[in-house]
């Protein structure tokens, strides 16, 4: 595809995008100062930082961990982290484990637990990552320079309904005496996705 | 319905409308892994019934029973799939 190719789409894409506002403005829904205010205030509050959270408090807090893999919107509210405009989403956890690693992919289109990660990667969008991920997971992983023993189990989650998924990465060897805040500082974007370990 | 740890198998469906069962599972051979609900059933919503609603189940396959010999004998594939996609295996 040439680059001329995708500037057109995504000018193409840009005007659907202005039509649909101004008919939503000429019929009194909304305007397009409230637009992106809403956007401005969505985005203000999902970000990394929100996974993060969740993460290095179910690393020093097994109850809440226990509790994270049996209802993820209801421990990240423990955490001060509101799903409930993302109803009916469901935020699903799944942990990592010795000899066991999940990895997160949206097939079909680009679903994404984006109030705990934010907006996605470009990659994670890309027909290659949506493609090879469920066909070939582990080579995806070393290319993200991540080598996995190989009797380790990898499970990869397909994101086809309304669930987002999260992985809990393991908590890092030697991070016995890490405040709760510093661990929040070692959780990586790319470890909830799966396509690292921490 | 179905339950944790029912043998299931995708439908062979290829429906020329909106669908949530990814081509690369239709016909295949996995397990219940969780009963999720009842959630919007995207393929009657994307036909304008915007009320519909359908039991959903993580189903786990075996990465050898989607891509064959080669695959990672380790490996498997979890995704979010509705009742009418899914048939009771023996």
């Amino acid at each position: 595809m040439s680059h001329s190719h995708v500037h057109e789409e995504s000018a193409g894409a840009s005007n659907r995008v202005k039509a649909l506002v101004a008919a939503f403005e000429a019929a009194n829904v909304f305007t397009e100062r409230d637009l992106d205010a809403a956007i401005e205030t969505f985005l203000e509050h999902a970000q990394p930082a929100n996974g993060a959270r969740i993460v290095a408090r179910a690393w020093i807090d097994p109850e809440f961990r226990a509790r994270l893999l049996a209802d993820g919107n209801a421990a990240a509210a423990e955490v001060g982290i509101d799903l409930k405009h993302w109803a009916p989403v469901k935020l699903r956890v799944v942990a990592n484990e010795p000899g066991r690693h999940n990895l997160i992919v949206c097939t079909l289109c680009s679903c994404y637990p984006l109030a705990v990660l934010g907006p996605s990667p470009t990659w994670y969008k890309s027909d290659a990552y949506r493609s090879r991920a469920v066909r070939d997971p582990r080579g995806i992983l070393r290319e993200f320079g991540t080598v996995l023993p190989d009797d380790t189990e990898i499970t990869v989650w397909d994101s086809t309904a309304e669930v987002r998924y999260l992985v809990l990465p393991q908590r890092p060897a030697g991070t016995e005496n890490a405040t709760e805040e510093e661990l929040r500082t070692l959780v990586t974007r790319n470890g909830m996705i799966g396509t690292a370990v921490v | 319905m179905f339950s944790v740890g029912d043998r299931v198998r995708t439908r062979l469906r290829n429906p020329a409308g909106h669908t949530r069962l990814p081509r690369y599972l239709v016909g295949r051979d996995g397990r219940i892994e969780a009963v999720l609900g009842t959630l919007p059933f995207s393929d009657r919503r994307a036909a304008g019934d915007r009320s519909a609603k359908e039991t959903a189940y993580t189903v786990r396959f075996a990465a050898a029973d989607v891509w064959g010999a080669d695959a990672d004998p380790r490996g498997s594939i979890c995704a979010d799939l509705f009742e009418s996609y899914l048939e009771a295996r023996e």
